[in-house]
């Protein structure tokens, strides 16, 4: 069995591996093919998993017409930009972008920010009720959403009536304030700051620094890749967030992607070339965004895992 | 030295306070007054909101959607979770080695967790239209008849076990590549120079140093699953017949279209009771079989 460790490059420059290291019995098998027999297994999975992003993408070209055809044209003749046209002269696509990317970036921003704030200070600071308030921290971590939506609703709502309306039902606000920081950030951040060394920052202290600047200037660089991987998390959950935004927000305006293009699917349930390409637009720049920065996601979704375990 | 602690006092509270006061707002408070509001008559028709004891949860027990919402919930978790585990274990394999395009294959696996659920949902249901869909037109090229799919009673709860399923790979395939790659090489070596062929290097070997991947992704895809809203609500909208109302969709139907805000919340302690049963089951049975290193 060949099990690639990450950083291992072996294989690329052309050097063959030693015969006996590592899969002994397969180098003794005679090969009867030219190639791994895994790509017979690989080529169909991943046809599989491509199919309906690339069927997407068809029907996001064809003509009305030929969409509506059975069998289905797998090619199609023409190929049709209008589409794209025709959805953002149907909906504010770009509306719709620029709403979710406001929500997530603000939302990561204030979660990296209020999260370290939390995080060092329950792992480094000795203060009066730390136990008890990080207990209730845990404790709300474990509550699923569907619990508190209501009384959520009801709190967004009074805060945009009575304090500040940019916070209320049906404002962007409503989707950024009760996600600016969250129970898992300041756990995973708390987590990670307690593993690392106290030494710089007590020599620090002695130096004269006040509590800030040492979390600032010193604890912050060093826990960058956590840091990363909380905003790689926050970004997805802020991205793909629907329940919420569905109950907090009703007018065209501050939708957010999800919310916008399920909108958009129930006013055209059936005209699926317009629907295709309004999809393809919703997803595209989250796809763009994940390609670039495959390694950090990925990186963050397994420490997940492997925090878990 | 007193003056350190005091000023740790003071920096804690300081740091601590804005994060706090946020989660406090939208996440403890709210815990207790949902709690509160299943205690109670609220409407939103009626001003008041009088304590009717535990009539919100006797409705429930009578409710026959509730029960059907259940049944849903319980089969699609079921089939959802072992579906994606299975998957994602097969693909991780598959992927764990060093071949030509790996790559390329490991990316399209990974593209599925880039994908909103709303984006995924449309999709699947244009590839499963009963009428233009291409799964369709696949099926007739074996001589398999036509299927109604998302307006089939039947079939509406499994094109969702696919489509959700499909939307999970990425993110078991990760889990499961990440464990894979954990597994000392030396290990694996000394089971093929014992004579172990590979199928029994993987059953004695491998399997059992995945199994904390495996609890995890059960509990976090169960938990998940328990919470199966989107997709629903897109495709299907609980229906045809409801068929496809599962726990939240009914929740949310019952808080925010019938605004019965007070039977809503009952409903959501409920939902939080399961997933605490559930998980609670799933350690226990799950720390059995799960084989830690170190």
């Amino acid at each position: 069995m060949t099990v690639t460790s990450a950083p291992a490059r072996g294989g690329i420059s052309g050097i063959r591996r030693q015969p006996g290291h590592g899969d002994a019995p397969r180098a003794r098998r005679r090969r009867w093919l030219p190639f791994s027999p895994w790509h017979l297994v690989l080529i169909p999975a991943t046809l599989v998993l491509l199919f309906p992003f690339v069927w997407l993408l068809i029907t996001s070209l064809e003509t009305p017409a030929e969409a509506l055809r059975f069998p289905p044209v797998l090619d199609p003749h023409v190929i049709r930009f209008a589409n794209y046209s025709d959805a953002l002269a149907s909906a504010p696509f770009v509306r719709f972008f620029i709403n979710s990317a406001v929500v997530a970036v603000l939302t990561v921003l204030s979660n990296l920010v209020l999260c370290s704030l939390a995080g060092y200070a329950f792992a480094r600071f000795r203060f009066l009720g730390r136990t008890a308030l990080f207990a209730v921290l845990m404790a709300t971590l474990m509550v699923p959403f569907q619990v508190t939506m209501i009384p959520q609703f009801i709190i967004t709502k009074w805060l945009g009536v009575h304090v500040l309306a940019a916070a209320g039902i049906d404002h962007l606000g409503a989707l950024i304030l009760p996600n600016c920081a969250t129970a898992f950030g300041i756990f995973f951040l708390r987590q990670f700051f307690k593993t690392l060394p106290l030494e710089y920052e007590e020599s620090a202290r002695v130096d004269g620094a006040n509590r800030l600047t040492v979390m600032i200037r010193i604890v912050l660089p060093l826990a960058t890749p956590a840091l990363a991987t909380l905003a790689a998390l926050t970004f997805i959950d802020s991205w793909n967030n629907f329940l919420w935004p569905l109950i907090a927000i009703t007018s065209t305006d501050q939708m957010t992607l999800p919310l916008g293009l399920a909108t958009f699917q129930g006013a055209h349930s059936t005209e699926w070339t317009l629907l295709m390409a309004g999809n393809v637009m919703s997803l595209a720049p989250m796809l763009a965004v994940f390609f670039l920065a495959q390694r950090y996601f990925i990186r963050s979704v397994a420490a997940t895992g492997l925090a878990g375990t | 030295m007193r003056r350190a602690v005091a000023s740790d006092h003071f920096a804690g509270w300081a740091f601590v306070t804005p994060g706090v006061v946020i989660i406090l707002l939208f996440g403890a408070v709210p815990i207790v007054w949902s709690a509160v509001m299943s205690f109670q008559r609220n409407n939103l028709l009626s001003p008041s909101t009088p304590f009717v004891g535990l009539a919100n949860y006797k409705q429930m027990v009578h409710d026959p959607i509730v029960a059907q919402a259940i049944q849903h919930t319980l089969i699609y978790t079921a089939l959802f979770v072992p579906g994606t585990m299975v998957v994602g274990l097969f693909l991780a394999v598959a992927m764990n080695r060093k071949i030509r395009f790996i790559s390329f294959y490991r990316t399209a696996a990974y593209a599925t967790m880039a994908i909103s659920t709303i984006s995924e949902a449309i999709v699947f249901i244009w590839l499963f239209d009963p009428s233009y869909g291409v799964v369709n037109y696949f099926f007739s090229l074996v001589g398999i008849p036509q299927q109604q799919f998302l307006n089939s009673p039947s079939e509406a709860l499994y094109v969702i076990v696919a489509m959700t399923i499909w939307g999970w790979t990425g993110f078991s395939v990760v889990i499961y590549l990440a464990a894979l790659q954990g597994i000392p090489q030396t290990l694996l070596e000394a089971a093929s120079i014992d004579g172990a062929g590979p199928w029994r290097t993987f059953r004695r070997i491998t399997l059992p140093l995945l199994s904390p991947a495996s609890l995890f992704l059960a509990v976090w895809l169960t938990i998940n699953a328990l919470q199966l809203f989107d997709e629903v609500y897109l495709s299907t909208q609980g229906g045809p017949l409801n068929a496809t109302t599962v726990l939240v969709y009914y929740l949310y139907n019952q808080a925010f279209q019938q605004f019965n805000f007070g039977y809503a919340s009952a409903i959501a302690y409920f939902l939080f009771l399961v997933i605490i049963v559930v998980t609670v089951i799933q350690f226990r049975v799950g720390k059995r079989f799960t084989y830690y290193r170190s």
